[in-house]
């Protein structure tokens, strides 16, 4: 096995791309080192990718923020900035696991990672976030509910590295929320999880909604339904009985240790209306 | 497979060290190092009885590569007490009798440590999330929680 600490991205993308065995990237290492003790994966080549520059940052920008690939989760809950536009990705990103592991753990390594219950994908799905992808063709900017394609598996392909997440800027009248049910009060892979992202007009009415429903199917679901349930309602009472019906009735879940098909179909409609009433609230709406 | 070379510092001390390119930084310290402090629990990042505080940031040593500590800054539980003078939070889990068999102490008494630093005034509600990551098995928390608010008020005194 050989590891490297490349300066660069191109360089990292470079390493991945010309590698002839079982390559993996390493940020936090919160999944990789478990996963290399546990035998399930023998890397002959790790790229450690902390050493790049920018990849370790927040960046606020004219359009938003750039969330580099290295930056760990307990780094974006100590940003004021960004837990004051994207509260519902901060709270996510910040439910992933202990204090340990919030000093390591990365939300590009929680989206690559491809756990259809990863906290801060259906948040980031909500958010509209995109993914910046660097690899042998160049630099492309897509949607991260493109990334996973199921569980454990990515769209990316050999030599691509996501190099930051992007979150826009908030428009006026603008909040998000992310729930999740654990059977415990932390440190707890979620039964089921819901994130939602609203802006309002100045009457309170919801005139833009994103809807995601996590650890209901292999990837996460983006239930584009529940969005226009919600769009150009005040969030009364029988709106978020239609929002939770919708939400329900998209999951595909499966039955595991955790919870049933029939619990987390339930739970999932439940989350998705709490969710909603807090960024509503957080958007102002009264 | 050729070895990694490092430079790092533990506990104020330039060290240099070999290592395997997957051996973790859990075992350079015990194996290669003598710094037997950090234990190692489960090995998967679960149990907090292997935290060390690289760079500022609590970490679980055993989820961290030896590779990695190049030019980096590591503090183990070994660089707590200053040579026969407790650390507040050492003595006063000897007063509260906050340890049964000792295993989990050592990664305890980092995670307090760094909840104490950036918080030096935590609630009990905070410490117990504070310190949600480490697992004790013999005292059922209470007497690390209490030993934690009493140090917590001694340090803020000094």
């Amino acid at each position: 096995m050989r590891y490297i600490r490349p300066l660069s991205i191109e360089d990292a993308s470079g390493l991945l791309a010309g590698s002839t065995g079982t390559a993996a990237i390493l940020a936090g290492g919160s999944d990789l080192l478990v996963r290399m003790k546990g035998g399930f994966v023998e890397p002959d080549l790790i790229v450690d990718i902390k050493a790049i520059e920018g990849l370790s940052e927040i960046r606020e920008t004219s359009e938003g923020f750039s969330i580099g690939a290295a930056v760990p989760c307990a780094v974006l809950g100590e940003s004021k900035a960004l837990k004051k536009a994207w509260p519902g990705v901060v709270e996510a990103a910040n439910l992933i696991g202990s204090k340990q592991v919030q000093g390591r753990c990365t939300i590009v390594g929680n989206l690559c990672n491809a756990s259809p219950a990863a906290d801060s994908v259906p948040a980031l799905v909500a958010a509209g976030a995109k993914a910046v992808v660097v690899g042998p063709g160049g630099r492309r900017t897509i949607a991260v509910e493109a990334v996973p394609t199921g569980p454990g598996k990515t769209s990316l392909a050999k030599g691509e590295i996501i190099e930051a997440i992007l979150l826009d800027k908030r428009p006026p009248r603008s909040g998000d929320a992310y729930l999740r049910f654990i059977p415990r009060t932390e440190m707890d892979i979620a039964v089921v999880s819901a994130g939602v992202n609203l802006t309002l007009d100045e009457q309170g009415v919801v005139r833009v909604a994103r809807v995601a429903v996590g650890a209901a199917a292999p990837t996460v679901l983006l239930v584009d339904e529940a969005a226009e349930v919600l769009i150009g309602s005040k969030l009364d009472e029988a709106t978020l009985e239609r929002l939770a019906k919708v939400c329900s009735g998209a999951c595909r879940p499966i039955d595991d240790k955790r919870g049933t098909v029939e619990f987390r179909r339930k739970v999932a409609g439940v989350l998705a209306k709490r969710a909603a009433t807090t960024a509503y609230a957080r958007a102002g709406g009264k | 497979m050729a070895g990694v070379a490092v430079s790092t510092t533990i506990n104020g001390d330039n060290v240099e060290y070999l290592c395997q390119p997957d051996e973790t930084l859990l075992d350079v310290l015990r194996d290669r190092l003598g710094l037997t402090g950090a234990k190692e629990g489960c090995g998967t990042g679960d149990c907090g009885a292997c935290s060390i505080i690289l760079d500022d940031r609590l970490v679980c040593s055993c989820l961290v590569l030896g590779a990695e500590a190049e030019g980096r800054r590591v503090e183990t539980i070994e660089g707590m007490a200053h040579g026969d003078r407790l650390h507040p939070l050492q003595q006063k889990f000897l007063e509260h009798a906050a340890l049964q068999c000792g295993i989990c102490t050592p990664g305890f008494l980092m995670a307090a440590k760094d909840l104490l630093a950036k918080n030096p005034d935590p609630t009990e509600e905070e410490i117990r999330f504070g310190l949600a990551g480490n697992l004790c098995r013999c005292t059922g928390y209470d007497k690390i929680v209490r030993a934690v608010q009493d140090a917590a008020n001694v340090m803020k005194g000094a």
